[in-house]
């Protein structure tokens, strides 16, 4: 029964290359309306204050970035409002000339200052304002703006990540004119440069977008317009794909309901698969008892059995690969026999399981019963919790299970209102620099929902940085990995795995191994 | 052979039976609904007992294993049986279902008392709150009720849940309560109490209370099975009890959706249960009435 499926699942996989080659090889056609599935709905519309995908897909194509990622290469660099750029030799100045004649959907021109106080935003946010990215852009001293077309970044310091931090789709770029008036407008309002403009959201139902006819980039988007149709139940999700009320969902789905998919739609459909720049982490409310406790954070890891889990959950769900801060696979990340030999990664799970009662006794927290928080999708999320409920059970631990919507899930997450979370790390490339931010000190970036403050985290996470030598980076990320493993601040569960169905009447979508690129649609068009 | 005959003048006196005896020899189809509700009820109590596994540990080796004589009922895709899994599952739809049941009801027949004593102004108002509650299908009102509410869970149980369910049960109650109020507001005991100067509460619990139990029991018994159903109907939407939980609706939603093709057994038993339990209930609240109600009687 299964052999027939996965025959036609293979039959129907795409390396990502092969299908860059299907798209370009036909001329692009113009017009239609993309309807495309959303399994979350946005918190708010400002990806500089969030870390879900949930907010890329949503305002990705309403705006641009200063760079991007050009996904038929990638991870290659390529510029969107800047037209060039260069780097000085001592790589601390990086000067910017932007397209001239952009304009905002408000009709007036984007200059240098826009990207300045877009930037100013996002390493220093004014009172009352969530930039996710301050940790990410610490390094910049000045950004001088010498003319309306050139912005020009000094760095404090060498930073060998700072190209990918400028193509990253979380700077969406916004006007200076409008941050000037209200710093925190971009959570409700939507004025960008992007390919469609904003016509409406509808919540509980669908934000949509149309064609933007003063876009920048001569000819595109090819789209007269697209609706996210927010599909939170997963089952809601494949239906629409199935009847064809959407064409596709952008973010990914679970190997089962690929199966159903190919099964019900055979050679209408496409999919596409790739291992994920994103991971699932066990994450402890360091500054909450008993979790300020190294030996209950530690005791907890020690429970779960990561490579036994992998090997079940990826024929269930999207987690698959058992990897470290680095994603498995990835020039710097740790090999598995080195992994292996990690707290929370050994194979031999009795052993661990031994140590982890004989830690919680010696913490005096043999009952220990906590909520874990846990986002309400079901995928992986849901499989992720119950899975963890039955391994703390093992230990003789008592878990609730608490799922909830995204966004009372953040705002828990991010007022320290939470025992124990599933987090995620959402990369968009597979540079160390980007999955180690996520363990820096809370002081240093808020996202690091663990609160915990490590001075020696800090410490080597600046010297990887700065470190041009690949072996003695490579030494540095390793001895952060061991800190943060062994104090158990947090710690990537699995890694997950990508699977993209889309209608095959979608053309100029381009998948990659994150979900968080390739979301403002410029490219797709309608082969009908 | 001695054969020893009664005497023909000896008359037969007919023998007397127990209420329980009673019910079953006049209601045999309510008498095999409580047999399969004292199961449940047994089941729901003695649940890690009786349950050969564990309801709640997965077991990878044993994904989406068909019905065998390890996994009399398969097992899931987190590879957990799914026959222990409904054994544990009784317990929440029972406890769910008595607490609103009894909640609903109880405030229900509060009201439809209060209502029918009052009369005038005050049951004018009473009844189109009623009116207003009874707009509302019982879905829609217990989805709104737990949507707005956050999950509070005491001992176990998510007392909001129990709340948002019992909601509509109660203008469904109130109304049927106060129409047999109605008729034993006549009653001249209760005049006789007014005259004495017995306070309202007085009058309302100790002599119009008692007299509207049997319907009370019966709405009772009926929505039972109603709550076990929307409690099942809110966890099947992802309202009411949270994975990894043993309830009857989420065994049918989550995982089951992906695999019910290749384990159709991820669904069929906890819909039999469903069913079951439900069906009994029902059948019991039916033969209650038909043996409490007079009318019914001849």
């Amino acid at each position: 029964m299964k052999a027939p499926i996965l025959g036609l699942v293979g039959a129907l996989a795409f390396t990502f290359g092969g299908v860059f080659s299907e798209a370009h090889a036909q001329q692009p056609k113009r017009g239609g309306i993309l309807q495309f599935a959303i399994s979350a709905e946005a918190p708010h519309y400002d990806p500089h204050a969030s870390d879900t995908y949930a907010t890329l897909h949503f305002s990705s194509p309403f705006y641009s970035t200063l760079l991007t990622y050009d996904l038929s290469k990638f991870p290659a660099i390529k510029g969107d409002l800047a037209k060039s750029w260069t780097v000085s030799p001592d790589k601390l100045t990086y000067t910017f000339v932007l397209n001239e004649g952009v304009k905002f959907h408000d009709g007036t021109t984007l200059t240098s200052e826009d990207i300045k106080a877009t930037y100013d935003r996002l390493r220093n946010p004014p009172q009352g304002v969530v930039s996710n990215r301050r940790a990410t852009f610490a390094d910049i001293d000045t950004i001088e703006t010498p003319n309306p077309t050139t912005v020009v970044f000094k760095l404090k310091a060498v930073n060998s990540s700072m190209l990918d931090h400028f193509a990253s789709p979380w700077n969406t770029v916004y006007s200076a004119k409008d941050l000037a008036a209200d710093p925190a407008g971009p959570r409700t309002k939507i004025n960008g440069t992007g390919p469609f403009t904003f016509v409406e959201h509808v919540k509980g139902s669908h934000v949509a977008g149309k064609k933007n006819d003063n876009y920048f980039k001569k000819g595109l988007p090819y789209l007269d317009g697209y609706r996210g149709v927010f599909t939170l139940q997963a089952a809601a999700m494949l239906n629409a794909i199935q009847g064809g009320q959407v064409l596709g969902e952008f973010r990914g789905i679970s190997p089962a309901e690929r199966d159903r998919l190919v099964s019900a739609m055979g050679d209408k459909l496409r999919i596409e698969e790739s291992s994920w720049t994103l991971n699932l982490l066990v994450s402890f409310n360091t500054e909450k008892p008993p979790f300020n406790d190294v030996k209950v954070r530690r005791a907890l890891l020690l429970a779960i059995d990561r490579w036994g889990g992998s090997q079940g959950l990826s024929r269930i769900s999207t987690l698959r690969a058992v990897g470290g801060v680095v994603r498995p696979g990835a020039p710097l990340a740790t090999p598995e026999a080195e992994l292996a030999k990690l707290p929370g990664f050994g194979k031999d799970i009795k052993a661990a399981r031994a140590e982890a009662r004989k830690l919680l006794k010696e913490a005096g927290q043999e009952n220990l019963k906590f909520v874990l928080w846990n986002r309400n999708l079901a995928m992986p999320y849901t499989p992720a919790g119950i899975f963890l409920v039955d391994q703390w059970r093992q230990i003789g631990v008592e878990v609730e299970h608490k799922q909830s919507d995204t966004a009372p899930y953040i705002a828990a997450m991010q007022s320290g209102n939470f025992d124990v979370a599933i987090d995620f790390s959402n990369l968009f490339n597979d540079d160390p620099t980007l999955s180690l931010t996520k363990f820096l000190s809370h002081k240093k970036n808020p996202l690091n929902m663990s609160r915990a403050n490590d001075d020696e985290v800090d410490k080597l996470y600046d010297q990887q940085l700065r470190e041009g030598d690949v072996e003695k980076r490579k030494a540095l990320i390793r001895a952060l990995e061991k800190r943060v493993f062994e104090q158990g601040y947090q710690q990537p569960l699995l890694w997950w795995h990508r699977i993209v169905p889309t209608h095959k009447v979608v053309m100029g979508w381009k998948m990659s191994p994150s979900h968080n690129l390739g979301a403002d649609l410029a490219e797709v068009w309608l082969n009908q | 052979m001695a054969v020893i005959s009664a005497p023909a003048s000896a008359a037969v006196a007919p023998r007397r039976r127990g209420p329980v005896m009673e019910f079953i020899y006049k209601q045999p189809l309510g008498a095999v609904s409580l047999v399969v509700i004292l199961i449940m009820m047994f089941a729901g109590i003695f649940s890690e007992l009786v349950a050969p596994y564990d309801p709640l540990t997965i077991d990878f080796a044993s994904i989406l294993a068909a019905p065998s004589w390890d996994h009399w009922m398969g097992t899931d895709a987190y590879g957990r049986d799914i026959f222990s899994r409904i054994i544990h599952g009784s317990r929440t739809a029972l406890v769910i279902g008595f607490a609103a049941s009894f909640i609903g009801s109880t405030l229900g027949a509060m009201l439809g008392v209060a209502s029918a004593f009052f009369g005038g102004k005050i049951d004018d108002w009473i009844q189109r709150f009623v009116d207003v509650l009874l707009a509302f299908p019982i879905i829609v009102l217990a989805l709104v009720v737990v949507a707005a509410l956050r999950k509070t869970v005491v001992a176990g149980v998510d007392v909001n849940l129990v709340f948002a369910i019992s909601i509509p049960i109660l203008p469904r109650v109130a109304r049927v309560v106060r129409a047999a109020a109605l008729s034993v507001r006549v009653m001249p005991y209760v005049d006789a109490a007014r005259a004495a100067g017995y306070s309202n509460s007085r009058i309302i619990f100790r002599h119009m209370a008692p007299n509207v139990v049997a319907p009370y029991l019966i709405m009772f018994t009926a929505f039972i099975a109603q709550a076990i159903l929307l409690e099942a109907s809110l966890s099947f939407l992802g309202l009411g009890v949270t994975e990894p939980t043993a309830a009857w609706g989420l065994m049918l939603s989550g995982n089951a959706a992906d695999f019910y093709r290749e384990a159709p057994w991820m669904i069929l038993f906890p819909g039999i249960a469903i069913s079951l339990a439900v069906f009994a209930f029902n059948l019991f609240g039916d033969s209650l009435r038909d043996y409490l109600d007079p009318r019914f009687r001849v």
